[in-house]
């Protein structure tokens, strides 16, 4: 098939040269071997894989936890679970979606595409992007050894002291909680910088930022974002930490401490939170409308300002989620108001995607269909949305089953429903085979229908006052038949997932062959074969607009030069994409796991005595030395020195041959 | 039956939010309709043949420009609504109030009137009797953890938070027995943690509020006085207040007045002899995690402890 052929896109450098450069990139950047090579690889596909699969894992843990809500909250006075049990439940379900499942999972695909689509082959920093599974890994890992335990947390995914305190929650799970934080935050921290710098500075020449695809625009933004948001509640959850193991008293009102400290530094995270998970769920929605409609996206500049205002005004809406605990009328006005402002980017980028469809050639594929449906049911939770950022109704319906049905359809359907879309849109570029088409409408319909009768029912039970977290209700108080229908919805939402698990199973065996470019779409990552080779580009393309592959022109150069011998990638200029210089990738290394491993000691070891943290510390720093031990100048084939690498950017420039 | 509805206001604060609700749900289900209309359109019109005219870029971009402007036109308005309703139902001109602290305690609600008389001063738990057509402004605060007061038939929930005080004000204007609950996660009985407001005519109150502040009946039968001893003598009266005899703690309900309630443990039980011996014996079992103990005592000595507080309305 001739649009696998690496190049096939691009003008041949030269056959005999391009087999050359193929056989020593192969070997280059080969990935070890056996179970310590598992350990030490550090390529972004074989990152990225792992992020997917375990933050899908964990969506599945999540998804049984919420059934299990579910089947207790069915019908009224049950007994099914203990109060005790639920709370964990609970607990464990909104931490595991919000922290394992939903933030990993957008930055595991974007450690997976951002290199093939801004043309390059690893992320910056590929040795931490390692660490940050690891630990994100073993931060899951030790949320679900306690709660096997009946140790899991119980004070809610937000932990409001002084519940969460050490008066009012003795023993070590809400510690556990507060720990699982720290890891995911610094797994999220890690990714993100690695992100930013992959796409600042690794862009191929020619794609300016005004020439970024969305996707890559959104990963950008959610990066930013990352960086400004986790610190906040690493801050708290550390806090909090404290005041449980040292006696500190940050958040205890009986010693000077404020409770509502809490609320701010946490809502200061969460909210942007939804964001971080929503932002990257827009770009997979223009790349899938692009490809579907076969158009650039309307709108390019509009849409790129709506992702970086939305971020912006994320960070000052926190408020609206404390307008009970008694702000002063002013400052609910406000946060009224820059609530509801942050419709107006969200309705810009619809409107786009509208008119995108309106002026495109339709093909109705299965990524499209989750598209449709991110539409119809996002902008149910936005509208909601707008009703709750008005203080008096949220008054009513705060922390009432309201608040579940509009946050479920925020994100469910702003970013669950785009990324199966981008599951079944990306399958075949990862896998090489495409995800059944039957099955996946079945997919589709079974999760649509099953999320509006899990969900929709739930407005109407926070209006006729249940509220949330409540392990059971009278039957006088007349929820119980929109509960039941809730459960039931939920059931179907179940058979929806393990449809797509079928579908993935069978057709990672048996799935038709996709080739390189099967929807005919327009970004550099389908223009290398299905499932991309370790080095992904035999030469590192260029970039003649902001669809790359539907704007080359039949000479588009390439970039020649690079050494293959050794891991090498092109650094750009931020904003122009020219050539800057060259840069060396470290290649696979055990250090990353090891300083993970002493990192992951250290942080769990301090839940059951802070004096751990004295001695733990230095494994960490012996890991860390080790990581980091300086390996002298690079040496050329030949053994000689090499000369600074910035020098030699003179020497590269892209070339017609 | 009791319900508690935000839906089914009975007072001007939650009539004006379920006002502003359903023109927010106008509003709302209008754009949304628009919104997928225009998506159905879009997507039919997208899968014509490819020789079919397209829509100009041009006319595209005013369409856009234009559904923007209506956006941000069709938000001011909600905004000013919202804000206009925000404001009225936090003012109130009535220059003669009713006072009530409400604490939030790990599940259960203590209830103190105030009065500038202090002899006119009581507390009570879990039910709040208000006169229907006055004001009653609620002071809230926690003993503990962070609760939530809402009755959603009367206005929106307010959070009880400890070492800060937070005011609610609303009144009923249909007599009648509202249900609220703790809407802040709270614990392991955080849905086990309502209570009830009664509202009445200015009369039935004033004769309400006479009863409650005179003390505990005196035990008058043998029964009874020997419940009283009971209630005195075991670790009752350590956490339990009866006022007008010794039981004088002040960590849990004020039962002095307890056959006056519908409800028992914070509307979990409807107060009958049955469930009130269930919940002395067994507490652990009708509300997992609660304060209460165990009791094992004898048959006869419970049945008289049942007199006891029976007989104290």
């Amino acid at each position: 098939m001739s649009t696998a052929e690496p190049g096939a896109r691009w003008p041949r450098v030269g056959e005999e040269e391009t087999e050359r450069a193929r056989a020593a990139l192969e070997k280059v950047w080969a990935e070890p071997r056996g179970m310590v090579g598992w350990l030490t690889n550090v390529n972004h596909t074989a990152i990225g894989r792992r992020y997917v699969v375990t933050a899908l894992a964990f969506f599945l843990l999540g998804g049984i936890e919420a059934l299990l809500v579910r089947l207790q909250l069915a019908r009224p006075e049950s007994r099914l679970l203990d109060p005790d049990l639920y709370n964990q439940m609970f607990t464990t379900h909104g931490t595991t979606m919000m922290f394992l499942f939903a933030v990993p999972v957008m930055q595991g695909i974007a450690v997976y595409l951002v290199p093939f689509m801004v043309g390059t082959r690893n992320v910056a920093f590929p040795r931490l992007n390692a660490f940050g599974y690891f630990i994100y890994l073993f931060g899951g890992l030790l949320l679900y050894a306690f709660f096997l335990v009946d140790a899991g947390p119980d004070a809610g995914w937000f932990a409001y002291t002084p519940l969460s305190g050490p008066q009012f929650s003795p023993g070590k799970r809400v510690d556990v909680w507060a720990q699982m934080i720290t890891f995911t935050e610094i797994s999220s921290l890690v990714v993100a910088s690695a992100l930013i710098v992959t796409i600042l500075k690794m862009r191929a020449p020619g794609m300016s930022l005004n020439r970024m695809p969305v996707f890559v625009w959104a990963m950008l933004v959610q990066s930013f974002m990352v960086l400004f948001a986790m610190p906040a509640v690493m801050v708290c959850s550390s806090m909090l930490i404290l005041d449980r193991l040292v006696g500190t008293h940050f958040f205890n009102p009986a010693e000077g401490g404020d409770p509502l400290l809490w609320q701010h530094l946490f809502w200061f995270f969460g909210h942007p939170e939804v964001y971080l998970i929503f932002i990257p769920a827009l770009g997979f929605v223009s790349s899938i409308i692009v490809a579907f409609t076969r158009r650039p996206v309307f709108g390019y500049v509009p849409l790129v300002l709506s992702l970086v205002a939305t971020a912006f005004l994320g960070f000052g809406v926190w408020v609206h989620h404390m307008f009970a605990t008694g702000i002063p009328p002013l400052g609910q006005s406000y946060f009224t108001a820059a609530s509801m402002m942050i419709v107006i980017p969200s309705g810009v980028q619809i409107f786009c995607w509208m008119a995108t469809l309106w002026s495109g050639r339709v093909r109705l594929r299965t990524p499209l269909l989750f598209v449709l449906g991110f539409v119809a049911i996002f902008t149910i939770g936005g509208l909601s949305g707008v009703m709750l950022a008005s203080v008096p109704i949220d008054l009513q319906v705060h922390d009432t089953f309201f608040v579940v049905a509009h946050l479920h359809y925020v994100l469910i359907g702003g970013a669950v429903f785009p990324l199966f879309g981008a599951l079944y849109f990306w399958f075949p570029k990862a896998t090489g085979r495409t995800l059944g088409e039957g099955l996946g409408r079945v997919n589709f319909w079974l999760l649509f229908v099953g999320f509006n009768l899990t969900f929709f029912p739930m407005h109407q039970l926070g209006l006729r006052g249940m509220p949330r977290r409540v392990y059971t209700y009278p039957a006088e108080m007349g929820w119980g038949r929109l509960n039941l229908i809730a459960t039931l919805g939920a059931f179907v939402l179940g058979v929806g997932v393990a449809v797509f698990l079928w579908n993935a199973a069978v057709s990672l065996r048996a799935g038709s062959l996709a080739g390189a470019d099967p929807w005919q779409a327009d970004t550099l990552e389908w223009s290398i074969p299905s499932p991309p080779p370790l080095y992904a580009f035999v030469h590192l393309p260029t970039v003649a607009g902001r669809s790359p592959l539907w704007d080359a022109r039949p000479d588009q150069p390439v970039v020649v030069g690079l050494r293959n011998d050794r891991r090498e990638v092109l650094v750009t200029t931020t904003v122009e994409a020219l050539l800057d210089h060259r840069e060396v990738l470290p290649t696979h290394s055990l250090w990353p796991f090891l300083s993970a491993v002493a990192v992951g000691a250290l942080l769990i070891a301090s839940i059951f005595s802070p004096r751990a943290v004295v001695p733990l510390v230095l494994p960490v720093a012996v890991t860390m030395l080790g990581w980091y031990w300086p390996r002298g100048p690079a040496r050329d084939a030949a053994g000689a020195e090499e000369r600074p690498l910035a020098r030699e950017a003179s020497r590269l420039s892209p070339e017609t041959p | 039956m009791m319900l508690q509805s935000a839906l089914d206001p009975a007072g001007p604060q939650s009539a004006r939010i379920s006002h502003l609700w359903w023109v927010f749900l106008a509003v709302c289900t209008v754009v949304y309709v628009l919104v997928l209309v225009l998506l159905f359109i879009g997507v039919a019109r997208g899968r014509r043949p490819s020789a079919a005219p397209r829509a100009s870029e041009a006319g595209l971009t005013r369409a856009v420009a234009a559904a923007t402007a209506a956006t941000v036109v069709t938000l001011f308005v909600l905004l000013a609504a919202s804000v206009a309703t925000g404001r009225a139902v936090s003012e109130h001109d009535d220059p003669d109030p009713l006072y009530i602290k409400l604490t939030g305690h790990q599940w259960w609600w203590q209830a103190q009137y105030k009065d500038p008389s202090p002899d006119r001063q009581f507390e009570t738990a879990n039910e709040i009797h208000i006169p229907v057509g006055r004001p009653v402004i609620f002071i809230v605060g926690s003993a503990d953890v962070i609760h939530s007061f809402w009755v959603p038939s009367l206005h929106g929930k307010v959070d009880l938070i400890p070492t800060h005080e937070n005011t609610l004000w609303l009144r009923a204007d249909r007599a009648g027995t509202y249900r609220g609950q703790c809407a802040e996660f709270c614990g392991l009985q955080h849905a086990h943690m309502a209570l009830l407001v009664v509202a009445e005519p200015p009369a039935a109150f004033e004769a309400w509020r006479r009863d409650q502040i005179a003390p505990a009946r005196a035990a008058d039968t043998p029964e009874r006085r020997h419940g009283e001893r009971l209630f005195t003598s075991l670790p009752c009266a350590l956490c339990h207040a009866i006022r007008g005899t010794p039981a004088g703690g002040r960590t849990a309900p004020d039962l002095t007045h307890i056959a006056s309630r519908l409800t028992l443990a914070a509307g979990t039980l409807p107060n009958t002899r049955g469930h009130l011996a269930a919940w002395i014996v067994d507490p652990q079992r009708i509300k997992p995690g609660n304060a209460m103990p165990e009791n094992l005592i004898a048959a006869e000595d419970l049945q008289s402890l049942l007199d006891y507080l029976g007989g104290l309305p």
